[in-house]
């Protein structure tokens, strides 16, 4: 009996990382609007690029516990890397992307081993100063970022050299889901890994963490790079598929509402982004085309509305949904 | 070179006017029961942080199985077997029992680094892991999360945590602190069964806890040693009587 007891508990926590049926859901969806939705694409390219922005302020924030009030300044490095890029001759979508990646992770990096030191509300501070400070550089580097104006005559060629981009947005739409994609997986396999487990731990007790031999610091500074590099794959999909980079890419109103939309997705759960940002974009479009002059109003409504009724966002309601139809059912 | 688990020289701290640890020479020996008592604010707890790395000495030397820790991290002191529990829980809130033991086991095997593998697939880990819990008796509520936890129970993973890193030096810090005094006995029993190959310091405020575990203590008053010896040495002395158990006899 003990023992039936006992391989359960072990062969729950070995079970915890195989993908169940529910994790396919969004990648079904997001097939199924492109046959649907012809019309849309362009919007839902924009909505992946911005997930995949979403999936890395959720794994600083939702799995490292790191409150940054300034990861804008990473999906801009990568807007404007890959701009910068297009518009000099190398259009190539791939080499802007890779080369976004590489800049930001960089800036991710070097950015963390200064703020990463503190903690708490001045690791918030100190987000917010990069980004500002990324913005201003932004501002007067006019020769290279067009400044004020934004970044003129970016030139990207086709995807892989053969699919050239579309005025519907397929192309665009299917290039940023692949990377999305590969955005997802790679975040999945790190959160399920012992590293990204090592980060809960961080983020529910640090102090903990010290004492039982963890180098909090140099894990912390791993996972900003690596979230840092993916907000600026998604910052260079947005770039090349608008073939648009200008100052609010680098904006503190960008990182607000970047962490406005996951939390209204639920954080820590891999998936928040996958549902707070559609939902949040899809409700921005809708709202200013009934209501133009107040859909701000009815985005905060909606925003209070899921914060008061469930902690854990969108995905907390879900949850306790189900555990009340499941305690119902028993 | 000596012979102790973990041994202090001339250790100081003082936070401006306010001296929490003054010239500390304390050794605790291999498989050894200490405890450390004092009345409230004798240093106690600045003491165990001095030690683990927590807080840094404003002088004087810290050294684990003859080797100088002093400048080394919280972190490198662990790898050199020294684990501590907390006065008041440290704990994974939102994880699992066996979760925040599996946390400390991982950080051990050195395997809590690793990006790829999942932590589902650490076979060795988990098992090790739960054995732990099952040594405890607490394998039974593996797999809910601490904060759901009675106080006393959450105590015992406090234990568990810090037993997870399989430690040579094991600093408890008032195991029994806010734990009703019914299941103060599950927690001496397990303190009770560790293996000779650790080496125990125990903080306590906890008498009759001091007096069955321990054979050697030491008596700390207003961060500096008053006196050390033998349980019976030490409830002779006139002078504890005097600063502590007479501050206690009389309330």
């Amino acid at each position: 009996m003990t023992q039936g007891r006992d391989t359960g508990a072990t062969a729950l926590f070995a079970r915890r990382h195989r993908l169940r049926l529910a994790e396919l859901l969004p990648w079904l969806l997001a097939v199924a609007v492109y046959f649907v939705f012809p019309d849309y694409l362009a919007l839902g390219a924009q909505v992946l690029a911005t997930v995949l922005f979403g999936l890395s302020v959720d794994l600083v924030l939702g799995y490292a516990g790191i409150v940054t009030l300034g990861h804008a300044a990473f999906y801009g490095v990568g807007a404007y890397t890959a701009g910068y890029l297009a518009a000099h001759g190398v259009g190539a979508p791939a080499v802007g992307l890779l080369a976004a990646i590489a800049m930001a992770g960089l800036a991710g990096f070097l950015s963390g081993l200064v703020i990463l030191r503190t903690q708490g509300l001045s690791i918030l501070m100190l987000t917010l100063v990069v980004c500002v400070m990324l913005q201003e550089a932004a501002n007067k580097l006019t020769s290279i970022t067009g400044g004020a104006d934004g970044l003129q005559g970016m030139d990207v060629s086709p995807v892989l050299g053969i699919f050239d981009f579309d005025l519907y947005g397929k192309t665009a739409y299917c290039y940023a889901l692949v990377v999305l994609f590969f955005g997802w997986a790679v975040a999945r396999i790190i959160v399920h890994s012992s590293f990204g487990r090592s980060l809960t731990g961080i983020r529910e007790n640090v102090a903990r963490m010290h004492a039982i031999g963890s180098p909090v610091f140099f894990r912390l500074v791993t996972i900003y790079t690596i979230s840092a590099a993916m907000a600026g794959a998604a910052g260079a999909l947005i770039a090349q598929t608008t073939q648009l980079v200008a100052l609010n890419s680098l904006s503190i109103e960008l990182s607000g509402t970047i962490l406005v939309m996951v939390i209204l997705g639920g954080v820590g759960r891999l998936y928040g982004a996958f549902i707070g940002v559609p939902l949040y974009m899809i409700a921005q479009d809708r709202f200013s085309e009934i209501d133009p002059t107040d859909w701000y109003f009815w985005i905060g409504l909606l925003l209070v509305l899921v914060v008061a009724f469930g902690r854990g966002g969108v995905l907390g309601l879900v949850d306790a949904l189900a555990r009340r139809l499941g305690r119902g059912r028993r | 070179m000596s012979g102790a688990a973990l041994e202090t020289r001339a250790l100081c701290k003082s936070f401006g006017a306010l001296t929490v640890a003054h010239a500390i020479d304390f050794q605790l020996a291999p498989g050894a029961r200490h405890a450390l008592i004092g009345p409230n604010g004798a240093g106690k707890t600045s003491f165990v942080n001095l030690v683990s790395g927590a807080l840094a000495p404003s002088t004087g030397q810290i050294l684990l199985g003859g080797h100088d820790v002093t400048r080394l991290s919280q972190a490198q002191r662990v790898k050199r077997g020294l684990a501590r529990t907390f006065q008041i829980n440290q704990l994974f809130r939102a994880l699992t029992v066996l979760e925040n033991v599996t946390l400390a086991v991982s950080e051990r095997h050195g395997v809590a680094g690793d990006f790829f593998r999942p932590a589902g697939k650490r076979r060795a880990v988990i098992e090790e892991a739960h054995a732990l819990l099952e040594r405890l008796g607490i394998a039974g509520e593996a797999l809910r999360p601490v904060r759901e936890l009675a106080y006393g129970r959450q105590r015992l993973v406090e234990i568990a945590v810090a037993l997870g890193l399989d430690p040579k030096v094991l600093l408890l810090d008032e195991p029994a602190a806010g734990v009703p005094s019914g299941e103060t006995g599950t927690i001496i029993d397990i303190i009770e069964r560790l293996g000779p190959e650790i080496a125990l310091l125990i903080i306590e405020h906890d008498m009759e806890l001091v007096f069955r575990l321990a054979r050697r203590i030491t008596v700390l008053v207003q961060g500096a040693i008053l006196v050390e010896g033998t349980p019976q040495e030490i409830a002779a002395d006139p002078r504890v009587r005097e600063v502590y158990l007479g501050e206690r006899a009389h309330p």
